[in-house]
């Protein structure tokens, strides 16, 4: 079963010169985590909006728990749970008097209400904080208060839209643990997210998407190798380059680039740090101290790049214009 | 239609919390009105002949009134604004609740809070001379009658607020709306001053025949103010009345509809 389907969904702003969205299709298995990935203006944010509810495409189709999105909006909301880009809680108030009040709100009765919120306090951690206005809060205080609003009726279908972003790695660590923990418990997610990393941790799939279209679909293990895996780099001194040269071909076994302008020599490698320390032994037999050495994971920009030919960018009106432009003078 | 009743009073509860966990809030929207009472009490009411027993304060205090809950539209608007750009509006509406709820919990929730208002002002204008001399019944009607136009009023600023992109866009538009409403009218001063065309204006606005209706309301003859003789100031309660039902059944649906595709921008 498809817990989330959308097919041909078109939305354009501005009389049509902003294509949010230009024919995106994705679905969600029931039970597992969907990583739609996608580097500023992609339209993730436009995509998880309509998903629930909040928006309507121009065209397309879309079902969240089988349920038509377009026909029966308030069907859908009784099963899903959202958490934008943006927490969206009341600053004013204490964390109680939102869990509350978005209890009460779900319908569960006061009663009710007051046991959910103890638990979720409990499980993301903010039992001390709950007296306090969210004004007082952290930026990943705020994020899980918002995604624990989210959760009060134990959503079939949850939403989370950039859950990490702007939170410091500690942040990102309790997110990602919070996260693990709801897909344990069998709910269907769909994630937004600008870090592959993360996409990585968190999603059985994942969809990239740019221009307001999934340019490619997969696990992360089948999306790296698109990418080419990791690499390793290093800097040497000029009259070492030769010499490092050969170290590098011999640990990796493929292909060596040497770029002489920044004296760097790399390639990818499938070993991880097992490559990295071979190849620091082998340098300090022939008594070469490099400059820099490192493993470098692909990034989102190197999905981008080996995906789409160009690096992720804004999608502003300009770029829009050289995008169609570059696309033409490819054909 | 519980549920769009029950929906609609958490939000309002939400709201009467957060005046209490901000009470400067509350005190200073008293703080304001209160001002403006003391201020035209003692800086006009000197010179402005009413020619009527107990003084110009029996007349003010129907028209300070009637321009403070006339601003509700802009507590309105603001508040909805300001909820929309945090995205509780985006929140609330991915919620299973009543489309009308969290609009309808707003206005209502700004009424109250006008009740609050207008109890302190009343003990205000008391102290400072006021004593209406219809009766309790007719006192109390015309608190009704007050409450029921901040609650109209109100339901512009939901449109307003939900329709600008920022919460001070909203405190500009709603303040240019409503100031000249309330100084082209009757409030606090004889219309017979204006030139022609803003007497009528003056003549047929619901701040005036607001005020009017107060006037009698509180036992008091409305002699400044509108021109004598025309359909307004004759019927100003019956007016009043036309009026408020004009502005809910265009501003409500109106309103509502504006909610369920806030987003659509
Ligand atoms: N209300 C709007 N009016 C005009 N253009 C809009 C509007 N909302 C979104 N867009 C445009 O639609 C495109 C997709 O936006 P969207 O917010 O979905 O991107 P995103 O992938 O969520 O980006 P980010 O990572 O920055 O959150 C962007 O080009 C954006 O500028
Ligand atoms: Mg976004």
């Amino acid at each position: 079963m498809k817990a989330v389907i959308a097919e041909d969904l078109v939305k354009t702003y501005n009389k049509g010169s902003v294509r949010a969205l230009d024919g995106l299709n994705l679905d969600v298995e029931e039970g597992t985590v969907l990583g739609v990935l996608g580097p500023n203006g992609a339209g993730k944010t436009t995509t998880v909006r309509i998903l629930a509810t909040l928006l309507a495409p121009d065209s397309g189709r879309a079902t969240v728990g089988g349920i038509d999105v377009l026909k029966h909006p308030d069907e859908v909301r009784k099963i899903i749970g959202l958490s934008g880009q943006y927490a969206a809680v009341d600053e004013t108030l204490t964390g109680w008097d939102n869990l509350i009040m978005f209890g009460r709100l779900y319908h569960l009765s006061a009663k009710e209400a007051k046991v959910r919120a103890i638990e979720l306090l409990e499980q993301f951690s903010l039992s001390e904080a709950a007296k306090r206005p969210i004004r007082t809060y952290s930026g990943g205080m705020r994020r899980r208060l918002d995604l624990a609003a989210s959760l009060i009726i134990r959503p079939k279908v949850l939403f989370l839209d950039e859950p990490t972003t702007g939170l410091d790695p500690r942040g990102r660590q309790d997110m990602w643990g919070v996260i693990d923990e709801l897909v344990k418990g069998g709910v269907t997610l769909l994630l937004t997210t600008q870090y592959l990393e993360e996409a990585d941790h968190l999603a059985d799939e994942i969809a990239v998407i740019d221009h307001g279209k999934v340019i490619a679909r997969g696990t992360s293990d089948s999306l790296k190798k698109q990418v080419g895996g990791e690499r390793l780099e290093i800097v040497v001194e000029n009259e070492n380059l030769q010499a490092t040269k050969e170290i590098v071909a011999k640990v990796s076994g493929s292909a060596v680039n040497v770029d002489e302008g920044l004296r760097q020599i790399s390639a990818p490698v499938t070993t991880g740090s097992k490559a990295l320390i071979e190849a620091a032994k082998l340098l300090d037999e022939k008594g070469i101290h490099p400059l820099d050495i490192g493993l470098k994971r692909p990034s989102l920009d190197d999905v981008f790049l080996s995906l789409t030919g160009h690096v992720a960018e804004e999608k502003t009106d300009e770029n829009l214009e050289t995008a169609t432009g570059r696309k033409k003078g490819k054909k | 239609m519980m549920n769009a009743i029950s929906d609609a009073l958490i939000i309002t509860k939400r709201q009467l919390l957060q005046l209490a966990r901000v009470p400067e809030v509350l005190i200073f929207s008293t703080i304001q009105p209160v001002m403006f009472v003391l201020l035209f009490r003692y800086v006009f009411g000197g010179s402005i002949d009413t020619g009527q027993p107990g003084g110009y304060v029996q007349l003010l205090m129907p028209g300070i009134f009637v321009q403070t809950v006339a601003f509700t539209l802009a507590a309105t608007a603001v508040g909805l604004s300001a909820d929309m750009q945090k995205g509780l509006i985006d929140r609330f509406r991915s919620l299973p609740i009543s489309r009308s709820a969290v609009v309808f919990g707003r206005t209502l929730g700004d009424g109250v809070l006008n009740i609050v208002v207008l109890a302190v002002m009343g003990l205000t204008g008391f102290l400072v001379g006021w004593r209406p001399t219809s009766g309790a019944l007719n006192v109390f009607l015309g608190f009704v009658f007050l409450f029921v136009f901040g609650f109209a009023m109100s339901w512009v600023g939901v449109l307003i607020g939900l329709s600008v992109r920022e919460e001070r866009v909203a405190q500009n538009v709603t303040f240019i709306a409503v100031f000249p409403l309330t100084f082209l009218s009757n409030a606090f001063a004889p219309t017979t001053g204006m030139p022609k065309a803003l007497q009528y204006f003056a003549e047929w606005n619901p701040v005036s025949t607001m005020v009017a209706g107060c006037r009698e309301l509180f036992g008091l003859k409305n002699e400044f103010g509108a021109t004598a003789g025309s359909f307004p100031s004759e019927n100003p309660l019956l007016m009043s009345i036309i009026y408020m039902i004009l502005i809910m059944a265009i501003f409500v649906p109106l309103s509502v509809r504006k909610y369920n595709n806030a987003a659509k921008k």
